[in-house]
């Protein structure tokens, strides 16, 4: 087992290293060098001497790949790669170019709102689609179904921003159920999260209703549940117990896989309800063309995604023993 | 003639039109080549069964039509200083729908703007309103066809070719190719989609093209993946490996056996990724790095309604004419998707789904 987890986060290691490298070459040499990413963030019209200052300022005056000024392994060090490589594996994102802060700081500062959206959305999101697809297999060939089925497809075909939207005019605008917008930290500020909670909730709950409803139905149709009802197991202790545990496998990485979904939903969910999470920094990011806060979120997210990938393969060697030898 | 080469406006509709053709011709070419195989023509006959099918094939069709009148633009001439010039261009769509611009927001088939207490008389009825800048609502969620479409059916366009070359690579060949191409398509792949395509506009600009470019990169990946596993389950069948024994190349083996049993699969994950990219361009266009100002985009239509949706009375009719026409093709092209997979996918051959 142990064998098996080090083996399978040593798979990683070159794909972050290749995502790295994609960063560099997105935000530096395609960029079209300092001055080119200088102008775009100070704008057209700034004089020469304040581009230069900033290019110096910001360590960008340094060649890309090799420097010829420099002696011995100078020449490879005393580079844009180097340094970025450098900084972004030692988790030293740097300064952020539109406030100054330290980038990890403001991270780190940021993270827990981002969680306290993102985690109870996740959670809701897996319980209710597992949930409603386990009735819809149950109920299958009926009416339920059908209408289930079609709400589902109808769902998914909703944009997010309509969500989003909606969504605040239903819930908190009409109903006045929740606040419009804003945010408190956990413990009091519950109803603020409750709104993007349930609006990303629903956005991506059509799509994994339906995928569960499909794994469900495919599990259905094996061997072993026509044993179980041979033995006469009701029909709801089949589905709860036995199809349900067979079924967490594909529901579990379908899961993670949309993980960057929710990234996407939470990028739009908090910069609309205002919480000063990751998502919003993101946009912030954005507007500013603050490269190395973008960079900064590329790279986390990234890095989140392989960790859930490897958990979600360690998750089912524990599931599935005969995976282990692979 | 050469007068005509330089003209901007002339230029523009030239390449308006091109962007569309290509679309067009791509269909048109998919089209004749399943209709020529009696297997195709089966499959078709299958998919058109089906009611939903039929009507969201016809709403597919309609905004198809709409893109098109929307994609031929005609000179508009001025007469100055006894001159004939072209001024403008606009497209077929415009001069068939020519509605007044007001001076700024008036509420669906109002008389009066709604700005304020100084109440203007409009020059015209708007069914659907107008927005903030006097444009009418309609027209404008109209025009956001053509975005729609293209965004969705050129990158299908670019990315199909792309996707079967690198996964058919992959999947037959094996070895250091299908390191080499599974490590590109995994690192691209964990980067979040959405982040990527942001870090890629931000640093190409808006655009139409590069709105293209930019998903065409995020998106083959996904079409490489499944054509790449599904050629490594062909090249062990026994078809193959006897074509193999009589000693056919290699190149022939794909050209002549494994593409034309991937299609299938191909035109599934092509049909469904068409509705993602187009709510995916609905959201960049919302953000602000997505097609350039001025180009219809239900996403920026979002995305300038927002503030007008505090105000009161709430000013509902662009969000939710935009919404409502994002809804209604991603709606069709998801139905018409599941057919079409039903229909071609043998695993759920045999079994209602």
């Amino acid at each position: 087992m142990g064998a098996y987890v080090i083996r399978r986060i040593l798979y990683a290691v070159p794909v972050i290293l290749g995502v790295l490298v994609l960063i560099f070459l997105l935000f530096f040499v395609y960029a079209g060098g300092a001055q080119n990413i200088a102008r775009q963030v100070l704008g057209e019209k700034v004089r020469k001497e304040a581009i230069e200052e900033w290019i110096a300022a910001k360590g960008l005056d340094k060649p890309l790949w090799y420097n010829p000024r420099a002696s011995g392994l100078g020449r490879f060090e005393e580079t844009l790669f180097y340094a970025h490589m450098h900084d972004m594996l030692t988790l030293n994102f740097g300064k952020s170019w539109r406030d100054g802060d330290d980038i990890l700081e403001k991270i780190l500062r940021r993270a827990p709102a981002s969680l306290s959206v993102a985690v109870p959305t996740f959670l809701a999101g897996l319980g209710a689609s597992v949930f409603f697809s386990l009735y819809l297999a149950f109920v299958r060939e009926t009416w339920i179904d059908r209408f289930g089925t079609v709400t589902c497809v109808a769902m998914m075909s909703l944009s997010i921003l309509i969500y989003i939207i909606a969504g605040q005019a239903l819930f908190a605008i009409v109903l006045r159920w929740f606040p419009v917008s804003g945010y408190r930290p956990l413990p009091l500020g519950g109803r603020f999260i409750a709104l993007p909670v349930l609006v990303g909730t629903l956005a991506g709950l059509g799509g994994a209703i339906r995928f569960g409803r499909t794994i469900m139905l495919e599990e259905i149709s094996r061997e072993y549940v026509r044993a179980a009802r041979a033995r006469g197991l009701s029909e709801s202790r089949i589905l709860g117990i036995h199809v349900l545990k067979n079924a967490m496998i594909p529901l579990l990485t379908s899961a993670v896989l949309s993980l960057p979904l929710l990234i996407l939903g939470s990028l739009l969910i908090e910069n609309f309800y205002g919480i000063p999470g990751l998502g919003s920094m993101g946009i912030e990011a954005i507007q500013a063309n603050d490269f190395m806060e973008l960079r900064a979120l590329t790279f986390i997210t990234a890095v989140l995604y392989q960790i859930g990938l490897i958990l979600t393969d360690i998750s089912y060697t524990l599931v599935d023993p005969r995976l282990r030898l692979r | 003639m050469k007068a005509l080469f330089s003209n901007p406006f002339l230029l523009d509709s030239v390449r308006s039109m091109a962007e569309v053709a290509v679309v067009v011709a791509a269909l048109l070419f998919g089209t004749v080549r399943v209709l020529r195989h009696p297997v195709g023509r089966g499959r078709l006959k299958q998919i058109f069964s089906s009611r939903g099918a039929r009507v969201s094939f016809g709403v597919l069709l309609f905004f198809l039509l709409i893109a098109l009148l929307d994609s031929i633009r005609l000179p508009v001439y001025e007469i100055r200083a006894g001159e004939r010039r072209i001024v403008k261009t606009e497209t077929l769509l415009e001069k068939l729908y020519h509605p007044a611009r007001e001076e700024t927001l008036s509420a669906p088939l109002a008389t009066v703007t709604l700005e304020g207490y100084r109440s203007r008389p409009l020059k015209g009825r708007h069914i659907l309103g107008t927005d903030l800048n006097g444009n009418d609502v309609l027209l404008q969620a109209l025009k956001g066809v053509r975005t729609a479409l293209i965004i969705g059916g050129l990158t299908v366009v670019i990315v199909i070719p792309l996707g079967i070359l690198f996964g058919v690579l992959a999947g037959y060949f094996g070895g250091r190719v299908d390191d080499l191409i599974t490590y590109v398509f995994s690192t691209i792949e964990s980067v979040p989609e959405i982040l990527l395509l942001i870090c890629l506009m931000k640093l190409m600009g808006q655009g139409l093209t590069q709105l293209c470019i930019a998903m065409g990169i995020t998106t083959w990946v996904g079409l490489c993946r499944v054509v790449r596993g599904e050629t490594l389950k062909l090249r062990e069948l026994p078809f193959v490996q006897a074509a193999r024994a009589l000693g056919a190349g290699a190149f022939s083996i794909l050209r002549r056996h494994i593409i034309p049993n991937v299609m299938h699969i191909v035109l599934i994950t092509a049909i469904l990724r068409f509705s993602g990219l187009v709510l995916s361009e609905a959201i960049l266009s919302y953000l602000g790095i997505g097609v350039e100002p001025g180009t219809g985009s239900w996403g920026a239509m979002i995305d300038q309604a927002r503030n007008d949706l505090a105000r009161d009375p709430v000013v509902w009719w662009s969000v939710t004419a935009a919404g409502t026409m994002l809804f209604i093709l991603i709606l069709a092209a998801n139905v018409f998707g599941d057919r079409v997979r039903d229909v071609l996918d043998p695993r759920l051959q045999g079994r209602r789904v």
